[in-house]
C-alpha cells in the first residue's frame, strides 16, 4: 500500500491546524527524550525566606552546560499581570550558555526582570518571565507549612503554580542568533533551548513552594509530594506574538506538518500491527480520557470543541473495543478513513497524534527533520516564467484564488506591530486607524493579487521582467515559489477575513510545543499547560515516554 | 551588542518604513545582516542612506547595462541591488558592468554578493579607489580595512571573474609532487587482487 499525503488544502485550512493537538513530535517531549541522560544540577538556590531572590540550574553532558538563572523578586499584587504590557513579574529567567561567573549574575540581574526593555548578551540563549498563580502558590504554601499536602481539586483545575507570559530566543533583545548554536549536535529539533529553559523553570516553582513553606513553619511544614509535583506543569499566557511566527517561517512550518503526515501515512500503511502496538494505542486513547475530562476553559468556543471531542473519542473508543478487528491489514488506515467518515476535525487529529505513540522507528527519525533554514529558499528564481508561476498559484492555491476580495468581510481584518509594545496586533480595518500600516500576513489576499496580475502578464515574461513593475508582490512572488517545493508551508485560508479565529493559529504551534489543555481567554489568547504529567529532572534517566496519557492526578 | 537578528529585523522595518515594498525590505534586512556579519558597517550606511533619501531624489534603474548611468541623481544602491539580483541570469555574460554615480555603495554589495552565488562565479568589485572580491556569499574580501565608506561612488565596477586557478600549473605540480609522500607503492601481488583485476571487462 502505497497512500498519498493529505491534501494541504485540507490539512493547511485554519480550522483544521487549530484542532491540531501535541505528540510524539511534540518540542518538550522529544527535548525530555534528547536530554534524558544529561546531568541535571541544582547549583545554587539563594532565596530569603519569603523565596525572592536567585537560583541557578543546569544540565551537563561532557563540556557543555546549559544554567538555568532564575531572579524571583517581590511585586505588589496590582503590579501582577499577564498582559504583555506588563513590566513586572514575580520570577524572571534567562538560559545562559555555559556556567555563569559572579559577573554575570550581577550583569543579569540588573537586566533580566526588566526583560523586554534589558540587554542580553551572545553568551543568553532564551529569556522568559513568569508570574504566580497566586490562589495556587498560597494554597500550597500554607498547607505544606501546616504539614498538609494541597488539594488536589485546586490543583488540578490549575494545573500549575507559575505561569509564563512570553519565552524569548533567537536573538531577541541581544539572545544570542540562532545560528551560534544550530549546529550543536544535542539541538536536533526546534526550540530545544526555549523547552529546556520552561522544563527547569517549573522544578524552581517546586522548590521554591517547598523553601517558603518551610521558611514559615520550620518545624512542621513538609516536601510537596514528588507525585504531585509531576503531576503539575507551567502554564502559559499566549497572544498573537505566536501568530505571524508560522507565517513568516514558512519551510518551517512545512517540516512541522510534512513530518506529522509523513508519521500519518506510514503508520496507515502498516499491513499488520503488532499486539503490544495495539495495546498501547488503544490504552493512550483510554488514559487521554481524563486529559479531556479535566481540560478546565470558561471559553464557550473551546467548550464546545472539548464536548464534541469527548463525544468523538468515546465514540471511537467504542468502536475499536466493541467493533473493529486489529488483526485485519493495514487496520490504522481503516480506523483512519473511519475517523474521517464518523468523527470531526478535533478529534480526528487528536487520534492521528495518538497513533504515533507506539511507533518508535517511525517518530524518531522523523524529530530530526523538524527544523528548517529559511535562509535556504529566500532567493527569488528570477529566471523562470509568468507561466510557470501562475501555474503554482492555480494547483497550490486552489481555494484561496476564489475568495473574493472585493467583499469586505474578506478584508475587514489587518495586521499591525503595536508602537509601545512592539507586539503583532489585529484591527478592523474598517474602524482602527493604521491599516496604511499593515503587516505582509494578509497572503490570501496579496496570492489574489498577484494572479490578477498575473493573468494580465505574458507568459513568456521572467520574473526579473515581472518584478520591475510589481515589487509591491516581490514578498508573495517569494512565497509562491517556496510553496512549490514545501507544500505545507502555506496556511491555505484568509488570515484578515472577518471570520478569523486568530488562536486557531496560535494552537498550531502550541501543539507542535507540545502544550495541553488549550484555554482561550478570548479569540486572541489563550492559557495553555506545559510539563504536565512530565517526569522530574532526577526522573529522566528512566522515565514513561507515554507520561502525557499516564499523569496521575 | 545587537543580534543579526534584531539587525535584520530592524533594517526590514526601517525599508518598509521609508517606503519600500516589503518583499524588498525583506532582501535589505538579509543583505544588512550579511553586511554585519562580514564586519562591515550595513547599520550605519543604511541608516545615512535613509535619513538622505528623505530629503533627496535618487534614480532607478530598470534594465541593467553593460554601461549604466544616471540622468541626475545618484542611483539608488537598494534598488540597483535589487535590479542587479534579479537580472543576474542575463547579465552575467557581460564580463563586467560599469555604473556611474552610485549612493552609498557599500550597500550595493550584499546584493553583488547573493548574485556570486546564484550564478557561481566570483566578482570582482571596484569602487573608486576600494576593491572588494565577493567569494560566491560565502565572505567578502577587500583592500580595505576602512570602517567610513564614501556616500558616493563616481564609478563602479563589477567584473564577473571566470572559475579558473588562481595558481600556476607549476606550484600545483610541486605541491602535488609533496601529497605524493603520503602514497605507497604497490605490490605486483596486491595489484593482481584490486579492483577490476582478473576480469575481462569485454565479458
Amino acid at each position: 500500500m502505497n497512500l498519498e499525503l493529505r491534501d494541504p488544502n485540507i490539512i493547511m485550512k485554519l480550522s483544521r491546524l487549530g484542532s491540531f493537538h501535541q505528540s510524539r513530535l511534540s518540542f518538550l517531549r522529544s527535548f525530555l527524550n534528547e536530554f534524558k541522560d544529561w546531568n541535571y544540577k541544582r547549583d545554587l538556590f539563594d532565596l530569603d525566606k519569603y523565596g525572592f531572590g536567585v537560583a541557578v540550574y543546569s544540565f551537563k553532558k561532557k563540556k557543555r552546560v546549559y544554567s538555568l538563572i532564575c531572579f524571583a523578586n517581590k511585586i505588589d499584587d496590582v503590579e501582577r499581570s499577564d498582559r504583555v504590557i506588563a513590566t513586572k513579574w514575580d520570577a524572571a529567567f534567562t538560559l545562559h550558555d555555559g556556567i555563569p561567573s559572579k559577573q554575570d549574575i550581577v550583569r543579569l540581574k540588573s537586566q533580566v526582570p526588566k526583560q523586554e526593555v534589558g540587554r542580553l548578551s551572545y553568551k543568553e540563549l532564551t529569556l522568559s518571565r513568569a508570574n504566580k498563580s497566586v490562589r495556587v502558590f498560597k494554597h500550597v504554601v500554607d498547607s505544606l507549612s501546616e504539614g498538609v499536602q494541597p488539594n488536589l481539586d485546586l490543583l488540578n483545575k490549575v494545573g500549575y503554580l507559575y505561569r509564563t507570559t512570553a519565552v524569548y530566543g533567537s536573538g531577541k533583545f541581544g539572545l544570542a542568533d540562532r545560528f551560534r548554536i544550530k549546529n550543536r549536535k544535542e539541538i536536533n529539533g526546534p526550540f530545544r533551548l526555549e523547552m529546556m529553559l520552561v522544563y527547569l523553570v517549573r522544578q524552581f516553582t517546586f522548590d521554591q513552594v517547598n523553601h517558603v513553606a518551610k521558611n514559615k513553619n520550620l518545624k512542621k511544614a513538609v516536601e510537596l509530594d514528588p507525585n504531585i509535583c509531576k503531576s503539575l506543569g507551567i502554564g502559559n499566557s499566549t497572544g498573537l506574538g505566536m501568530a505571524p511566527f508560522i507565517v513568516n517561517h514558512p519551510t518551517l512550518l512545512n517540516n512541522w506538518i510534512m513530518c506529522r503526515e509523513t508519521a500519518l501515512k506510514k503508520i496507515r500503511e502498516i499491513k499488520k500491527v503488532k499486539i503490544k502496538d495495539r495495546d498501547l494505542f488503544k490504552s493512550c486513547v483510554r488514559n487521554s480520557i481524563k486529559n479531556i475530562t479535566s481540560w478546565n476553559t470558561e471559553s464557550e468556543y473551546q467548550l464546545k470543541k472539548i464536548k464534541s471531542l469527548l463525544k468523538n473519542v468515546k465514540k471511537f473508543l467504542n468502536f475499536i473495543e466493541k467493533k473493529f478487528d486489529f488483526t485485519e491489514e493495514y487496520p490504522f488506515n481503516k480506523i483512519y478513513l473511519w475517523l474521517e467518515r464518523e468523527t470531526c476535525e478535533e478529534c480526528i487529529e487528536y487520534i492521528v497524534s495518538i497513533m504515533m505513540e507506539p511507533f518508535d522507528e517511525i517518530v524518531e527519525p522523523l524529530i530530526k527533520k523538524m527544523s528548517s533554514d529559511e535562509e535556504r529558499y529566500f532567493n527569488i528564481p528570477t529566471d523562470r516564467s509568468v507561466k510557470e508561476l501562475r501555474k503554482i498559484l492555480e494547483k497550490k492555491y486552489t481555494n484561496i484564488l476564489e475568495i473574493n476580495f472585493k467583499k469586505e468581510e474578506n478584508f475587514k481584518k489587518f495586521w499591525f506591530i503595536s508602537k509601545n509594545k512592539e507586539e503583532p496586533r489585529l484591527a478592523d480595518r474598517f474602524e482602527e486607524p493604521g491599516s496604511e500600516l499593515e503587516q505582509p500576513l494578509a497572503i490570501a489576499r496579496d496570492i489574489k493579487k498577484l494572479y490578477e496580475k498575473l493573468l494580465m502578464t505574458k507568459d513568456d515574461f521572467t520574473m526579473d521582467q515581472f518584478l520591475i513593475d510589481n515589487s509591491d508582490l516581490r514578498h508573495v512572488v517569494r512565497r509562491a515559489f517556496i510553496v512549490e517545493k514545501f507544500p505545507y508551508s502555506e496556511i491555505q485560508d484568509n488570515t484578515i477575513g472577518e471570520n478569523l479565529m486568530p488562536i486557531d493559529m496560535l494552537r498550531l504551534k502550541l501543539s507542535f510545543f507540545g502544550a495541553l489543555k488549550f484555554d482561550p481567554r478570548s479569540d486572541k489568547w489563550l492559557r495553555i499547560c506545559m510539563f504536565q504529567g512530565a517526569p522530574l529532572p532526577n526522573e529522566l534517566k528512566n522515565f514513561d515516554k507515554q507520561w502525557v496519557y499516564n499523569s496521575k492526578l | 551588542m545587537k543580534s543579526l537578528s534584531e539587525i535584520e529585523t530592524t533594517s526590514k522595518r526601517a525599508s518598509r518604513g521609508v517606503g519600500f515594498s516589503w518583499g524588498i525590505a525583506e532582501e535589505v534586512g538579509k543583505c544588512v545582516r550579511l553586511l554585519e556579519l562580514f564586519g562591515l558597517p550595513g547599520i550605519k550606511n543604511l541608516n545615512r542612506y535613509y535619513q538622505k533619501k528623505n530629503k533627496e531624489n535618487f534614480d532607478d534603474i530598470r534594465l541593467i547595462n553593460k554601461k549604466n548611468t544616471s540622468n541626475k541623481n545618484s542611483l539608488c544602491p537598494i534598488s540597483l541591488g535589487i535590479r542587479f539580483l534579479d537580472q543576474i541570469r542575463k547579465i552575467e555574460n557581460y564580463n563586467k558592468c560599469l555604473f556611474k554615480n552610485v549612493a552609498y555603495p557599500l550597500l550595493l554589495l550584499p546584493f553583488l554578493s547573493r548574485s556570486s552565488e546564484i550564478i557561481g562565479k566570483k566578482l570582482l568589485v571596484v569602487l573608486d579607489r576600494y576593491e572588494f572580491l565577493l567569494n560566491f556569499n560565502i565572505n567578502i574580501s577587500s583592500n580595505s580595512l576602512e570602517k567610513e565608506f564614501p556616500s558616493k561612488a563616481k564609478i563602479v565596477k563589477i567584473f564577473f571573474l571566470d572559475n579558473k586557478d588562481s595558481f600556476t600549473d607549476y606550484d600545483w605540480k610541486s605541491l602535488y609532487k609533496l601529497s605524493e609522500n603520503t602514497f605507497v607503492e604497490e605490490t605486483d601481488s596486491l595489484k593482481k587482487g584490486a579492483a577490476g583485476a582478473g576480469l575481462n571487462d569485454n565479458d
